[in-house]
Parts: structure tokens; sequence; C-alpha cells
């Protein structure tokens, strides 16, 4: 199977494109089952971000150790849009952090795997999340302190965000000092599914030219087909390149992988019936 | 009669004596450093200094970000925006994750007379204390603020240190252990908790009450066995503080008494108002009743 080991030496071995997909389709299975017993969740955010996470960690992009997530060299990862934590709890069991049957405790009374990532309850998670705005302030701090040490090179700092969390002002306190202080050792994306709780989210807080606001503070933007292995790989490898903070615009759809769940309104939070987890599990299985 | 300093003088002091000894240490502020006197600090370390610019979110959540790389950051503003206005991001990115940032507001109750209400914080206390794990210091003049500023950087986990922008009395120096108030004055007749700036004013207060005065500078974790040891005594309790009735110092004293050994309590601080604009501080303490005579009469009532 495609878990353990993903790491050698402390850096992972990066898989082809064929065996990405079929990872990216056991986390889609494996976080679609961790909502459904969980009784709650958000599927149409872990679904659109599946392929961002598992390019990540499987990629040969992040470096990190699935048996210390304390690894002094490890990169710096945060999910600041906490709610989409299924399918990066499902890439870190995919990935060796913990056993895939914890997957299913999530939510659970004690569980390390909280409702969203909680550093309180595991200690692979680099800062509590869950309220928007806050994993890219955390993240430019983390930029910065490996900076102080002499590590800026050696060590990346990634923060994943949604177009959804690009609403609030404190978001982009983070952006405007992360492109004042240059911080080229931090990298942004984005999961642009174009939806948020409420409805699309240029009908909300129209977001177009989102482009355009990065590259105004001081950024370096690029584009990515979120769901194209070849585009999200060739764009992560940015993020060692250049002087500036990088962000990776990820084109998405809400429920990725789901038909009935793609680009649907209902499916932001979830309780999944009996009938809609038995139609996602037979479209998810290979 | 003993000296006048302000804190925040000291604190700009102490900051750099810190970063002297502890090279973990960092300064970070809102766009506040010459307020807060860390124009000095910015000099000497001028790579150990950050300033975020007018953003109190981001102020919190960086100094997260370097707590976390193993440094020890002190996020300055003033009071009314640090706990206030970054409230949740101090909830999760600090006090959720137990990040070892010291939040330092300055400027704090009645101590910026000029400005008016949106620079004046009565809540702060209250805002900080209610958060778990969020250890809360009221330094009580310049000497303590350095004491206090040694020992939370010697201590893990999140701090907030509240700064008064006044002169204020300096008193004779005491061990300053966090979490442990200080008995100032033997009395038989009234236990006076005080914090910060109306430690003074309760001292004033006790010479005419026969009070006794406890120097509560550790709001949270509040020392309860001094409270109780001296209530027991004197069977009356009164708090004086900077800071709205609700919340404070008062209802952290009023928690242990009224749980452990119930008396007749009064609580003296702002009545549950804003601010105001004023010449000076002295007037507004007039204006809101922190004073000796107001302690003094509340004291009478009691003993009636």
């Amino acid at each position: 199977m495609l878990r353990a080991d993903s790491c050698y030496n402390g850096s992972v071995i990066p898989r082809t494109i064929e065996e990405l997909q079929e990872i990216a389709r056991t986390v889609r299975k494996n976080a679609i089952e961790a909502i459904y017993r969980a009784g709650s969740g958000h599927p149409g955010s872990s679904l659109s971000c599946a392929d961002i996470l598992t390019a990540l960690y499987f990629g040969g992009v992040l470096n990190y150790d699935h048996r210390d997530p304390k690894w002094e060299r490890r990169d710096r990862f945060i999910l600041s849009n906490g709610h989409a934590t299924p399918a990066w709890y499902a890439v870190l069991a995919e990935a060796g952090f913990f056993d895939v049957r914890e997957l299913f405790t999530l939510r659970d009374l004690g569980s390390e795997l909280q409702g969203h990532p909680d550093k309180a309850m595991a200690d692979f998670v680099e800062t509590t999340t869950g309220s928007l705005g806050q994993g890219l302030s955390v993240g430019v701090g983390m930029a910065l302190g490996l900076r102080q040490k002499g590590l800026a090179t050696k060590i990346k700092t990634v923060v994943l965000s949604s177009d959804g969390e690009q609403n609030e002002g404190s978001h982009w306190e983070a952006v405007m000092l992360a492109g004042q202080e240059k911080l080229a050792n931090l990298s942004l994306i984005i999961d642009l599914n174009g939806m948020q709780i409420g409805g699309n989210t240029e009908e909300i807080l129209q977001l177009s030219p989102l482009e355009d606001k990065y590259k105004a503070f001081n950024w370096e933007v690029f584009s990515a087909d979120g769901h194209d292995f070849s585009s999200l790989l060739s764009n992560f490898s940015r993020f060692v390149e250049g002087k500036k903070p990088k962000v990776v615009l990820c084109k998405t759809i809400r429920g990725k992988g789901v038909s009935f769940m793609e680009n649907s309104k209902e499916y932001h939070a979830k309780t999944l019936t009996e009938t809609e987890y038995q139609k996602a599990m037979e479209e998810l299985t290979g | 009669m003993s000296e006048s300093k302000s804190m925040r003088e000291a604190f700009g002091e102490a900051m750099i004596e810190l970063a002297e000894k502890n090279p973990a240490v960092l300064v970070l502020t809102a766009d506040l450093a010459e307020s807060i006197r860390l124009n000095k600090f910015k000099e000497r370390f001028p790579g150990r200094f950050f300033n975020v610019g007018v953003a109190e979110a981001d102020l919190v959540g960086v100094s997260a970000g370097l707590a976390s790389e193993g440094f020890i950051p002190f996020a300055c503003s003033f009071a009314v925006f640090v706990p206030g206005r970054c409230y949740d991001h101090i909830r999760l990115s600090v006090s959720r994750n137990q990040a070892n940032v010291k939040l330092v507001g300055s400027h704090a109750g009645l101590s910026n007379p000029g400005d008016g209400a949106s620079a004046q914080s009565f809540d702060d206390i209250a805002l900080a204390r209610v958060l778990p794990g969020m250890t809360v210091i009221v330094p009580s003049d310049a000497v303590q603020v350095k004491q206090a500023v040694m020992a939370i950087a010697e201590m893990v986990g999140p701090v907030y240190l509240r700064l008064n922008r006044e002169e204020v009395l300096v008193l004779p120096r005491k061990p300053f252990e966090i979490g442990k108030g200080q008995l100032l004055r033997e009395g038989k007749k009234v236990t006076i908790v005080a914090c910060g700036a109306m430690v003074s004013v309760a001292l004033q207060a006790a010479e005419e009450v026969d009070g006794e005065v406890i120097n509560m500078h550790t709001i949270k974790p509040i020392d309860e066995e001094i409270i109780l040891e001296s209530v027991k005594k004197t069977g009356k309790a009164i708090t004086i503080e900077e800071h709205s009735v609700i919340g404070g110092l008062g209802s952290a004293v009023s928690e242990v008494l009224s749980e452990k050994l119930p008396v007749p309590m009064k609580i003296i601080g702002i009545e549950d108002r804003f601010g105001q604009s004023a010449r000076s501080y002295e007037e507004l303490l007039v204006e809101y009743g922190l004073t000796k005579e107001h302690v003094v009469s509340s004291c009478r009532e009691l003993f009636k």
C-alpha cells in the first residue's frame, strides 16, 4: 500500500501522477467516511482540497517525518481553513502519522482528531485553526522566526487557505506584512472553489481580481488547476524560488469527486445520510 | 515624599535589560513604539524589534508563530486594543495554543486622559482573566514592572501584562513572585485588595481606617490564601482597581470569598461606564471615584 515509509532521510519520495491520483481517491473516500461516521463535518471543502493536500504530502513538496511530527527540520504546514480538516487528517493517515482507523475517531470526545485542527489535542497541529483569518498571521510569525534562526532557505512555511477566508480583514494584515518583510520562505495556497456558506463567493464579497490584489501587496502570484497534479506540482515547485512570498491560486470544484456534491450549495457543512454516504462511496471506490 | 515614575518608562528599560540577558526575547508592536517607550529597544536591538503596523490581529498571530519557533515575543499595544480588539486571535492562536506570548497592554484604565473613551480601557483585565491558561499581571509601580517583566520571561505560557501610562508613586521594593499577593500593610478592621496604580490609593486610605493592604499584582492565578488569611482576621473586604467593577480584580476576589469565606464586601472601580477626555489623569480619578476618600467612606459603610 502507498502508506508509511513515505519519508526517507526526512525527505519525502515523490510519487507518480497515477499514484497521486490513487492516493487522492483514497483520501476522499476516507474523509467522507470519517465525516459520515462522525455525524458532521465539511465534505465540500474536504473534497475540493484533497488533491492539493495529496500533492503537498506525496508530491515531494513538504519535508516531514511521519514518525516525529515535531521534527525540527520539518516544513511548517498550516491548514488555515480548518474546516477542511477531514481531508488533511486523511492525508496524514496515508502518510503514516497515525493509523488509518484512528481517522474514524474524528470529532469523538477526547480524540486527537478534533472537528478543526487543535494544537492542544494533537502534536501534528502547528496552530489551532477553525476561526478564519488567523492561520496566515501565524505562518508569517513562523517564517519570520525561521528567518531569524537563519533557516529561511532550509525550511518552508506553507499555509492553505480558502476563498471564503479572503473575506477576513485580519488575513490581509498578514498579507501586507509578508509582502513588507519580503518573506520568500512563506507560501500560501488558496483553494478557490468559488463557494462559501451563503453561496457563490463572487455574489457575497467579490474577490476578483484576486491575482491583482496579491500582486499589489508585493506577492508573487501563480495560478493552478486544483485538480491537475502536473499543474499543482509545477506551481508548488516555485515555493523555493524568488524574493517574495508566493501564492498559488488553485481553481477547484467544491465537492469534487462526488457528483451530487459538486458545486452544490448544500454540502459545506453536512450530516451525511446513509444514502448519501453509500452513493459517495460507490463513486469514490475505484 | 517618594518619587513617581511612569510604568511605561520602566517597561522600555526593563525590555532592554531583559533582552541583554535573554537572546530569545523579541519585541513586537502595532505601531506604538514611541508611546510604549520601545524606541530605545529598537535602536539597541534592531533585529529583534518588529513593527507590524496598525494591525493588532496580526500582532497576536505573528507573535504566536514566533513563539512556536522558540522565541519569547512581547506583543505590545494599548490595553484598549490588546486584548479587546484582537480577542479571537488571542483566544485561539495564543490561549488555545498555550503559546509563550507575553501580551502587553499599556495606557490602561484612565491613564490616557486627553484621548478620551476610545483610548481608556476598563475591560482588559476581565477579558484576559476569562481565557484559560492566561496569567494576568497588573504591576503597581515602576519597580514592580521590571520585576514582572523578568518573571514573565522566565515562566512558560501566555501572559497579559497591564501597564499604566502616567507617573505613579514608587512603593518600597518587595520580593516579587507571580501568583503571590504582597501584604503591604497590616491592619485589623478591613482587608483592602488593590492592584496597579490603586495600590498607593489603598495604602493612603488604610492609614485612616486601620486597613490591611494586599497588593494583588497577579489577578490570575489569584492568591487565595493571602486573601483568606487576611479576611479571617478583619471580617470585611474592599477591592479597588482602575477597571470596571464587573469582571476584574473585585470579581476575582469575590469569587474566592463568596465560596470560601463570605463577608461584607465592596468592589470599587469604574461603575459600568465609559471613559472620557480630561486635561489630567487626576481629574479623571476623582470623576470616576478612584480616590482615597471614596475608599475611606466605603470602608466606613462596611463598618456600620
